[in-house]
């Protein structure tokens, strides 16, 4: 009997969708600032600013990056405090080890690199050096979700649902400048390891608006509303607000509760609001629908034996394209008009 | 301070600290039946170094600021480190019947959380040398003296995160750091230089600017001579020793096997071994 022969490696590309002809007007990249709608504040470098304050009066405040903190804004923290900045060089292993040594000996070290690399290449070390000894360290992780056009190298559409299956880690998505300032300062405080998603850059200023104060482990109401209600985290929570405002000139009135810690859940703050009958529940992130908010809270509503009508804006479980931010947000269903509809239709099912 | 801090020993005596360590090694293998006691026996005579000559520490103090601090990446050494330990008073002797049980202290895979002295959680390899990276800085920040020492496998040479730590050491001037290599030539496979490890291993280090050592491990005055070269160097780089190792070392009839990563013994042969141990005593 002859073995099977091996399948010829010429059909590659015929795996995947056909490509359309290129759109010109629309350029890839990265802006933060590019996520909100246009004229709002902005904050520069949020997280970098509030860590270089804390470490004037923390002397165990330490900063580590891979080769990534002009693009972490650790780089503000570096200057401000260059004999406490440690550039590990690209090697997300050991920034993850060297954090936890750090952390042994007494230190509160700050590692960021990309969402990606954190989450995909140093999940080992996170976990076994970090999260079991549960040390302090506290993971700061640029281009979240769907931040970037550059398609999945550098897309973390999945880090959500990867660290929240972490023991012992806190999952934190801010929401913008404030939030991001805020939780900085609760997570330097946090006696355990935190894994939390970086806005860098000119960060949006949204939360100023409202009666809001950032805690680990809350989710905090930002308005009532009758008809939906909105569980949303990260910059979802800036669309979520402005597609309630859209919504209620069509006379829908919508909740927004914002979620910026993932775990551990704010499950009696979510079955309070869902449990209040007659609206339609609506989780929203920017993250895979598969392993993170989304589900999240399905199971939390389960598991609490509240029943309400349920749906998750977030991104598909794919490997995602790549191409400039306002045309991939409006493919996926992710912008502010795009859940207004969504939204709209699942009112009249 | 009232705590009592180790003094240095003589080459002489360590060899009783190393006989004794296999001892504590052999009588733990026993209560399993089987076990990593090729890597105890091979490893005993540069844990009593370590122990017994290099390292500072207290006792009854294990987490005294001023001890230095010894990693095993490689958590299925424990039953070795714990011999160690054990014979160093930091564990207690009459523990030796709990190795390996429910609700032991001293567990297969050596973890932090179980076991005064087990200053890391080993295991997943390729974490403890990144990990000592992160404590020399921390050290050498706070001004403390102390060194850190790392033991890891010449397995554990094959993960990149390995080579990833050996060069941020080196970039980061770590003198306070001193790896020690039990180079035994076995990994779970078959001989570790049939896989990764290939070349001259003090070469490799030394071309990532490390201080290299290259001594035969179970020879006490080339370990005690190679631990002070290592601790006295006067060169702002990280240090190396490594040990080239003979697994099961003291053993002949276990050194012969062919599998000897992880070693299965018929019952009367554990009787038989540490009857050929107790009767090569040193004096």
């Amino acid at each position: 009997m002859s073995e099977p022969p091996i399948p010829p490696n010429s059909r590659r590309l015929s795996k995947f969708k056909a490509r359309k002809a290129p759109n010109q007007k629309q350029a890839t990249s990265a802006m933060i600032a590019s996520l909100d709608s246009e004229g709002r504040d902005t904050i520069a470098a949020p997280f970098g600013n509030t860590l270089a304050e804390l470490a004037e009066h923390r002397a165990d405040i330490v900063g580590l990056s891979a080769d990534l903190s002009k693009y972490t804004d650790l780089h503000v923290f570096a200057q401000a405090h260059p004999d406490r900045f440690y550039q590990m060089g690209m090697a997300e292993q050991v920034l993850m080890s060297a954090a936890a040594g750090l952390a042994r000996e007494g230190f509160t070290p700050f590692a960021t690199t990309y969402a990606v690399f954190a989450a995909r290449r140093a999940y080992d070390f996170i976990c076994m050096a970090i999260a079991e000894e549960a040390l302090p360290v506290k993971i700061c992780c640029a281009l979240p979700g769907l931040t970037t056009g550059y398609g999945p190298s550098h897309q973390a559409t999945e880090d959500l649902a990867i660290m929240r299956a972490m023991p012992g880690l806190t999952v934190l998505d801010p929401c913008d400048a404030i939030d991001t300032q805020q939780a900085t300062r609760a997570i330097a405080d946090h006696p355990g390891p935190v894994y939390m998603r970086l806005l860098r850059g000119q960060v949006p200023n949204v939360l100023g608006d409202y009666d809001y104060a950032f805690e680990i482990g809350k989710a905090k109401l930002l308005q009532d509303g009758t008809d939906v209600l909105f569980i949303s985290s990260g910059i979802m929570t800036m669309r979520t607000l402005d597609a309630a405002k859209a919504l209620a000139r069509d006379g829908v009135s919508c909740a927004v509760l914002h979620s910026p810690t993932i775990k551990p859940l704010d499950k009696a703050t979510i079955l309070k609001q869902a449990a209040k009958g007659g609206r339609l529940v609506v989780a929203a992130e920017n993250h895979s629908v598969t392993g993170g908010l989304g589900e999240a809270v399905a199971a939390c509503l389960m598991q609490g034996g509240v029943t309400a009508t349920f749906r998750q804006i977030g991104l598909p479980d794919e490997f995602l394209d790549a191409g400039a931010l306002p045309t991939l947000h409006a493919q996926y269903g992710i912008t502010v008009d795009a859940i207004a509809a969504s939204v709209k239709t699942w009112l009249k099912e | 301070m009232t705590q009592a801090t180790n003094t240095r020993l003589s080459n002489t005596s360590l060899a009783r600290r190393a006989w004794a360590i296999r001892r504590h090694a052999l009588l733990m293998a026993q209560v399993q039946g089987q076990g990593y006691i090729g890597q105890a026996l091979g490893a005993a005579d540069l844990l009593a170094t370590s122990y017994f000559h290099a390292m500072t520490y207290r006792a009854d103090d294990p987490e005294w600021e001023g001890r230095d601090r010894f990693y095993l990446s490689i958590g299925h050494y424990a039953i070795a480190l714990y011999a160690a330990l054990i014979e160093a008073g930091i564990l207690p002797e009459d523990e030796i019947e709990t190795y390996g049980m429910d609700e032991s202290r001293m567990p297969m895979s050596g973890m932090a959380a179980y076991t005064p002295g087990m200053e890391i959680t080993g295991g997943s390899l390729g974490h403890g040398l990144g990990i000592a990276v992160g404590a020399a800085m921390g050290l050498k920040r706070k001004a403390n003296p102390a060194f850190v020492y790392n033991l890891l496998s010449d397995g554990e040479l094959g993960e990149g995160s390995t080579w990833e730590a050996v060069m941020s050491a080196a970039q980061h001037g770590l003198d306070n750091l001193i790896a020690i290599v039990d180079f035994n030539d076995q990994q779970a496979d078959g001989k570790t230089t049939q896989a990764l490890a290939r070349g001259s291993q003090s070469a490799q280090w030394q071309a990532f600017g490390w201080f290299a050592q290259e001594i035969d491990g179970n020879d006490l005055d080339a370990l005690v001579s190679a631990f002070d070269v290592a601790r006295n160097h006067r060169a702002p780089c990280p240090r190396v020793i490594i040990c080239n190792t003979t697994m099961c070392k003291g053993i002949p009839f276990l050194e012969e096997r062919e599998i000897t990563h992880f070693v299965r013994v018929e019952a009367d042969e554990w009787t038989k071994a540490l009857a050929i141990h107790d009767a090569n005593k040193p004096e």
